[in-house]
């Protein structure tokens, strides 16, 4: 049946129904899709749209079939084929991609947390492709994706020249407390500590490559800066001082091992390592951790491959973190097609320094097949390449991050799974730092 | 600083974000097991009340409580009551009396915070460190919903249009004698699919400048917006009212030649009216027997006689047996603001003497009162109102017992929800209406 049209007639009773449960939610939910009252064994496909905050927009889609009584449930039935295939419940938003005629290099990232992301979910006859502005669809409902659970504070950091953000739980407290910090691309990027929030944990955002005070004094800021951050978390009325975590991602993981190693201050619960290596200069600063710039390699589609920056994985102990000092629970998130960084490979070597030093018990891997380096909270569309301006060369570049879409999109949720019970476990557990629950993994 | 207990208590209200007529789950996890303990939801309004609801419960053999599922011992509710933390809100201790809870900005959520409180409280909550805490946002705008102001034509009014490419069934909104713009059921509405205008037609700008009532051509025009709105499907119009809303909507039901209404909703209203008159002519109509005003022992002004009997002289009642649309009329058995039981029963006769009552379908709720609102509206038995007629602000008795009429406000609502859907998107002739598993 066609769109209803606008006529003297009545209203046509097949008009085919659209629903999303539910139609907001937070991020790393779920929803269900459920097509009604189409006529039976008719050909559909199901649409989502996204304009992103810099005005760029991404679509995906699903072709599918109405049952014998005219239903379509996305959880449920297969795709047949468009952005993703088969049984894929959340496929409507991890294989979104940027609609055609868009420029190269584009990667999805919410910038602005406190106001939702709002996705279009249509739905048009026939199995299409392309020309979707073109048409009117069947049926058409507005879903949002919210960063911050309701009652979430954020709360912008200032002090101690700290350029950060710290998003609080609601309720009493007081909260397990988490540094969040991600990679080379610098910026403040808060969404991931704003979901965390949304999960009970009070997590700390933090800027550390384009800080306020780098970008006036022009000198990359020292190891105190996070050891500031952590004493922000600590000494914070509703955090509890003995419950924080660090957690971070690609160049994030360098400084996370090295705080959790060798930090004074910093009396870390836990951490989690994402995409990233062990591999830097142990008495170095962040300026030494950054050289190494040259040993790139360039892929057919001229995009940069910097993974054997830090290959082979050094055996001088001059080089890499000395996991042996490790005292917590350690998670290390890798995916094995990693492009950027020699995630795998370091996790391999930090697995055996681990085990000759006798504190393997404290490290739980998880080694995704397929997966490259960008492992973002579920249902984020997957970036195999894109625009990536290097701290070192100051220069916009193609990088390639790697993975496959779908096998990257699971190891995206299963890893956020995981994260959050490791998190909850070593971040509530009434036992000692040192004995981890992580068993179930 | 101790370290917190491992034993922390944990609560979820799911979905955290919900629209206002749907249900939501509350999980009390990790308490000890057969454990006290109440739960409660604070919301503070627009205009700074705040208002409160409890329920007491005990955990279960696994320290679980799931308020859908559990009884409450006791509180502002009891029983298992899904909603209750809503529907039984109240303003706190120590609130202005009078007071009645109404959305007036609906493109932001009503937000309420649910905690549990060790043991079986009553008061004092706002002294006491909940065991947990977490925030629920009721929306009344689905995501996608537009709202448009429409001040064309001299019309105050609101239009909320669903998400999609429509066309959608359309319908004109009305609430009662305390006059504004109420927004929110129109609103609620169009996050259901049907592009809803919600009128003022008491105090629109017109008539706070003219010191003028509006005409019923002010309706027509209204009507006229929605019809020839390239998103609304014109021959799909319904027409809702509230109170004095529904005199409005009978009396184009049954004599406007330029309404063709597709369906009518009915709500605590009556159809007791001079035939010919204007909408002041409507109101003096009631103030004539103004002394059959009683008082009760609280002071509260009950309204209800004001248009009894039902009159048998038809100068002064809608024929009913003009209406060609299908009407669902909503009752409360306990309304004492209009006589809306013996309305809805003397309308049942003139349309079976006429022939039409197939047409028909009434709802009365025992012990409901007058303020038939969307599911899970705090339950207001009373409340300052200001009369048009005196301009005075007075203490209405609107009735009702509350568990009785949270119960009667779901189901009316669920069925009106059908009721238009079925009439509005029907494609069999109107006046053959699919009402019979009502």
């Amino acid at each position: 049946c066609s769109a209803p049209l606008k006529t003297p007639s009545r209203l046509k009773q097949c008009i085919v129904k659209l629903f999303v449960q539910p139609s907001r939610g937070l991020v790393d939910e779920k929803f269900i899709i459920l097509v009604q009252k189409a006529p039976p064994g008719y050909q559909l496909t199901v649409h989502a749209l996204h304009k992103c905050e810099d005005g760029h927009s991404w679509e995906a889609f699903g072709h599918y079939i109405s049952n014998a009584i005219g239903t379509v449930n996305v959880s449920e039935d297969p795709s047949l084929g468009g952005t993703y295939s088969g049984v894929e419940q959340m496929g409507l938003l991890w294989s979104l991609r940027p609609v055609p005629g868009s420029k190269p290099g584009l990667r999805l990232r919410k910038m602005n947390v406190q106001i939702p992301m709002e996705v279009t979910i249509s739905v048009y006859q026939g199995h299409q492709t392309e020309g979707f502005m073109d048409q009117v669809p069947l049926a058409s409902v507005v879903v949002e994706r919210w960063y911050m659970a309701p009652g979430v504070s954020r709360i912008p950091i200032t002090e101690d020249g700290l350029t950060a953000t710290l998003f609080l739980p609601p309720g009493p407290g007081p909260f397990p407390g988490l540094l969040d910090l991600w990679g080379g691309g610098g910026q403040l990027v808060e969404y991931r500590a704003s979901l965390l929030a949304s999960h009970g944990i009070a997590s700390l955002a933090l800027d550390y490559l384009t800080p306020k005070i780098t970008m006036e004094t022009r000198k990359m800021v020292d190891l105190q800066y996070f050891e500031k951050a952590y004493k922000i978390l600590e000494q914070h009325p509703q955090v509890h001082g003995s419950s924080i975590g660090m957690l971070g991602l690609s160049l994030g993981t360098s400084i996370t091992l090295k705080m959790a190693a060798y930090s004074e201050v910093m009396k870390l619960r836990c951490a989690v390592c994402i995409s990233g290596s062990h591999v830097q200069p142990v008495d170095g600063s962040m300026e030494d951790i950054l050289k190494n710039a040259d040993r790139t390699r360039v892929s057919e589609e001229n995009e940069f491959i910097w993974r054997d920056l830090l290959l082979p994985v050094p055996s001088d102990l001059a080089f890499k973190v000395d996991m042996g000092r490790l005292k917590c629970p350690l998670l290390v998130v890798v995916g094995e097609d990693d492009q950027n960084w020699p995630a795998s490979e370091s996790a391999m070597d930090m697995k055996e320094m681990m085990e000759q030093a006798g504190n393997s018990h404290l490290l739980t891997v998880l080694s995704y097949p397929n997966a490259g380096h960008l492992i973002e909270p579920p249902y984020t569309p997957h970036a195999r390449a894109s625009l990536f301006r290097s701290m070192a060369t100051r220069e916009k570049m193609m990088a390639l991050w790697g993975g496959e879409t779908a096998a990257h999109s699971l190891a995206q949720e299963d890893a956020w799974r995981k994260l959050l019970v490791f998190l909850r476990e070593n971040l509530y557990s009434g036992t000692n730092p040192g004995t981890p629950s992580l068993s179930h993994l």
